[in-house]
This record gives C-alpha cells, sequence and structure tokens, in this order.
C-alpha cells in the first residue's frame, strides 16, 4: 500500500468522522463542564438533527445543506426546552438523577423519530458521489464541506468563548459555578444558552454523518461512545481537547481496520476510553477529574 | 453612625442542624468589623447567612434598609454586598484580567472605571492581568478574588479569612488593602484567625463562641481585654 492509498482509505475517512465525532465531543464536554452530568441523549440530539434537515430536503426538495441551519436551531430548542422539563427539577438532587433522566430523553427523541421518519435507512442525496483529485489525495465535495463547516463551527464556537461576554461567562460557569452566582452572572441564561449551543452541535454532527454515511434512527446512540472517549482523550471541559480527542478517536477507528476486522473498529474507542480513564484520567489537556 | 448592616438575633444553618444562635452583629458605615473567635465558633457561618448561603431559621438581616435574609446570594450581591469566599474564590483558568471582568459580569456603565480603581488598588495586578488565576500565589489570587468582589462597587464587602494560609508579609499586605478599601468608602466585614492583627485594624469586632455572641467592643478595647487574651489570643 502506498502512502497515498494509506492516506485516501484510512486518514481522510477518518478525519472526517473524526470532525463530526469533534462535533459532538464538543457538546459533551460543554455540557459536562457547565452542568457537570454526562448527557446520554446528545446522540439521540444528532440523530434528531440529522432527520429534521431531511425533512426540509423532502419538503421543499433544496440541497441538503440549506436543512443544516434549521436544523441546528431545532436541536437547539429541543435540547433548551429538555433542560426545561426534564433537568431543571433535578438541579438540587444528586446528578445521577439528571443521567438517567438523560437517558430517558434519548430514548423519547429516538422514538419520535422513529415515529415521524421510519426504522429504514434514508439519504439526503441519491446515487454515487465520485471523488475529485487534488495532488493524488481524493476527496469528495460533501467531504471538504464537512471538514471547513466542522472547522468553522469550532473556531466561531472557540472565538465566542474566548472574546465575548457571555462565553466567559460560560467558562466562569464551568469554572467555578458558586463563584459565577457570587458574581451577578445570571446562571439561567447561561444555562440557556448553553444547551442552545450544544444541541445545534448534535445536530451538525448528526447532518455531517448523515451526509456522509447514512441516516438512521440508532445513529445517534452509536455515536456516544466514540464522542464520550474523544471528550475523555481530550479532557472533560476543555473544547480544544475535544476537537483533538474527535479527530484522534476517528483516524484510530479507520486505521484500526488495517489490524483488526471492520465491524470491530467501533471497539477502538472504547480501547481509548479505558486507556485514558486509567492512564490519564485528566485527558490530553487537564481537564476536570469525573 | 447609621448601621448599613444589621444581623438581629440570626439562628441557622445547613438542612437541619443549626450553626449559629441568635447571633447579632451590626456594622456601621465606614466602619472595619471584624469577627474572631475559636475554630468552629460559627465566624464564616454568619458571614454566609449575611450574603444568602445559608438557611436562616430564625431572625433578621437588613442591609441598608432592606431585609435580605432570605433573599438568595446573586440578588444580594446586586444589591451591593461583596463576597469574598475563604477558598475556591477565583475562576482559576481565566486570566486576572477576565476574572474581574466577571466581577462585572451585570453592570452596564463604568466597567472601564471599575477596572482603573480595581488596578489602582492592586498594582500587582495590572503586571499580571493577563496570567491565569490558577496559577498566581496564594497572595495574589486573594487580591484578583477581593479585587473581583470590588468591580460592583458594593457598598459592603465581606472578607472570609482572608489571610489563611497567607504568609505575614502578605497578610500584612492584605489589611492595608482593607484600610484603602475603607479609605474608598466601603464598609468591611471581615472573619479572622489572626486575631491579635485583625483586632488592630478593627474598628470594632465581635468575639464569636459555640455558634454565639459572647463578647464585642472596639478592637483596642478587646486586644487589652485579659479574658479575650486568655481564651482566644493564646496568652
Amino acid at each position: 500500500m502506498t502512502l497515498l492509498d494509506f492516506v485516501n482509505f484510512h486518514i481522510v475517512p477518518g478525519l472526517v468522522l473524526g470532525s463530526i465525532y469533534a462535533l459532538g465531543a464538543i457538546g459533551v464536554t460543554l455540557v459536562f463542564g457547565v452542568m457537570r452530568f454526562a448527557h446520554l441523549a446528545h446522540g439521540d440530539l444528532a440523530t434528531l438533527g440529522a432527520f429534521i434537515a431531511l425533512a426540509v430536503v423532502w419538503g421543499t426538495g433544496l440541497n441538503p445543506w440549506f436543512g443544516l441551519p434549521a436544523a441546528m436551531a431545532f436541536a437547539a430548542g429541543v435540547a433548551i426546552g429538555a433542560d426545561r422539563l426534564f433537568y431543571a427539577h433535578l438541579r438540587r438532587r444528586p446528578l445521577i438523577l439528571t443521567v438517567i433522566a438523560s437517558l430517558g430523553v434519548a430514548l423519547m427523541l429516538r422514538s419520535l423519530v422513529q415515529m415521524g421518519f421510519g426504522v429504514d435507512s434514508q439519504s439526503y442525496v441519491r446515487g454515487i458521489v465520485r471523488p475529485d483529485d487534488y495532488f493524488g489525495v481524493r476527496l469528495r465535495d460533501r467531504e471538504l464541506l464537512t471538514l471547513l463547516a466542522a472547522g468553522l463551527l469550532v473556531l466561531a464556537l472557540t472565538q465566542f468563548l474566548a472574546r465575548t461576554r457571555l462565553g466567559k461567562a460560560m467558562r466562569a460557569m464551568s469554572d467555578n459555578p458558586d463563584l459565577a452566582r457570587l458574581s451577578g452572572v445570571d446562571t439561567g441564561l447561561v444555562t440557556a444558552l448553553t444547551w442552545g449551543i450544544v444541541g445545534a452541535l448534535a445536530a451538525a454532527a448528526g447532518f455531517f454523518l448523515g451526509l456522509n454515511t447514512e441516516l438512521r434512527s440508532m445513529m445517534g446512540w452509536q455515536l456516544l461512545l466514540p464522542m464520550f472517549a474523544a471528550a475523555i482523550l481530550g479532557g472533560v471541559g476543555r473544547v480544544e481537547g475535544a476537537l483533538v480527542g474527535g479527530l484522534v478517536v476517528g483516524v484510530l477507528e479507520e486505521c484500526a481496520v488495517l489490524v483488526i476486522p471492520a465491524q470491530y473498529k467501533s471497539a477502538m474507542a472504547f480501547a481509548v476510553l479505558l486507556l485514558m480513564l486509567s492512564v490519564r484520567p485528566t485527558g490530553l489537556f487537564r481537564g476536570k477529574v469525573l | 453612625m447609621s448601621a448599613i448592616l444589621s444581623v438581629e438575633r440570626v439562628t441557622g444553618g445547613y438542612g437541619d442542624a443549626d450553626i449559629i444562635h441568635d447571633v447579632s452583629m451590626t456594622v456601621g458605615r465606614g466602619e472595619i468589623v471584624v469577627v474572631v473567635g475559636p475554630n468552629g465558633a460559627g465566624k464564616s457561618t454568619a458571614m454566609k447567612a449575611v450574603i444568602g448561603l445559608l438557611r436562616i431559621r430564625h431572625g433578621h438581616v437588613w442591609f441598608d434598609g432592606a431585609p435580605i435574609a432570605g433573599w438568595g446570594a446573586d440578588r444580594i450581591v446586586r444589591h451591593g454586598v461583596g463576597f469574598v469566599p475563604q477558598v475556591d474564590n477565583v475562576f482559576r483558568e481565566m486570566t486576572v484580567h477576565e476574572n474581574l471582568e466577571m466581577g462585572a459580569f451585570i453592570r452596564r456603565d463604568g466597567v472601564a472605571a471599575a477596572f482603573e480603581r480595581v488596578y489602582a488598588l492592586f498594582p500587582d495586578l495590572a503586571l499580571k492581568r493577563r496570567e491565569l488565576a490558577g496559577r498566581l500565589s496564594g497572595g495574589q489570587r486573594q487580591m484578583v478574588a477581593m479585587g473581583r468582589a470590588l468591580m460592583l462597587d458594593p457598598r459592603l464587602l465581606l472578607l472570609d479569612e482572608p489571610t489563611a494560609g497567607l504568609s505575614p508579609l502578605y497578610m500584612e499586605r492584605i489589611f492595608e488593602i482593607v484600610r484603602d478599601i475603607r479609605a474608598a468608602g466601603v464598609s468591611v466585614m471581615l472573619v479572622e484567625q489572626h486575631a491579635r492583627q485583625a483586632l488592630a485594624l478593627a474598628d470594632r469586632a465581635y468575639v464569636l463562641a459555640a455558634g454565639r455572641n459572647r463578647r464585642e467592643g472596639t478592637g483596642a478595647a478587646l486586644l487589652e481585654d485579659p479574658e479575650i487574651a486568655q481564651l482566644f489570643l493564646g496568652g
């Protein structure tokens, strides 16, 4: 196998998959950081986003990319609503209750998707897309756009967190929630904002996964393990860590097929998770210890 | 001199257990009031009752004419009380400047002036404004914490053991800053372990023991009181 083959068959798909994992992992890490619990509905929020975009495609006949903003906005609203309806009243109780509640939300979201769209796999566009050749590296348009769009979303988020008043308030609440409250930070507003961002990113992850593979009602649930592995690999609460973690897990999975049967490649996420938790639980970027 | 804070026979604690009983204290406008007492006397607990972090079962707390007992901490802060907790009192992953910015989160105007005032009060911080608060020394972190609380121009500043774990040099520095803060027109209530030094700083002081008022008086009078010396100042 030549180097180019290795890049084309393993690195490129790994980076595309990894950027999808990264978008999801950033949401996971934000919920962990600000709300301090493992959000098990995250994957199904991604599924919901993917199918909302599909509904837009069916309804309008437009290019699937037009469905992306609608999916992100819808999932943001659903995430904020789920927090208000199902998580908010558990805030003062042990966090494990919220984790279990989020499992319930996951099942609800998935059932809604299955009721609305059925359980068969769907896709945004029919037919085979041939990749273009960039000096030997073969990339499909959708792969290139996925990488670009994921990069832009992450850049926008990091700038928001670093520069804006509300972004800093989100970091403050992740850093020290009691002190944020004592500083007069409107924690309700920051919580809603966090859920909005988390929902939108999850929908983007689901959309890109649907665009590059296919849409299935279980697609998000199966994203959950690699997303959590990526978040923990990067360090819980670290946005830049989740990005790196996502890319690493994605590339590892696609490279693993060189040595293990392809159906077992998702075990790589599990291996990463176990390794990090036992060797360096703070992750690569020194996140919180759970 | 009218009182800016008056705590009237407050009983309260966490959950079902009361930690302070019938505690009464006042802070006059422009006063430095120190609360001392042995470990477990309920000093910090009494301060948390003022800022709304404690369940008050009986009694009243008045701040500048408002009955603040039962209010949430964020509302009390917005009303003009600054509070510096003893531990975890900075955003460790944020820069010094961002810490102060968070202190001014609810301010709509005068933020630039507030930064100027705080940096003038803590020249050491002005030099370190781009550093992460978590990387600073304990004394510098304490200054960040006090600076953050001052960003809203509170009329009353509550300091919970600001010199805990600091070197004598930094303790002197913190006490000097407390005098400067008072000179800027802010009333101060200070809980302290270093009773002797704190009483020297105080206009008035309260001695708490076992969650109750034990003695009160001017700082100077309590310093000379043989019983206080025996009990709390180590002879």
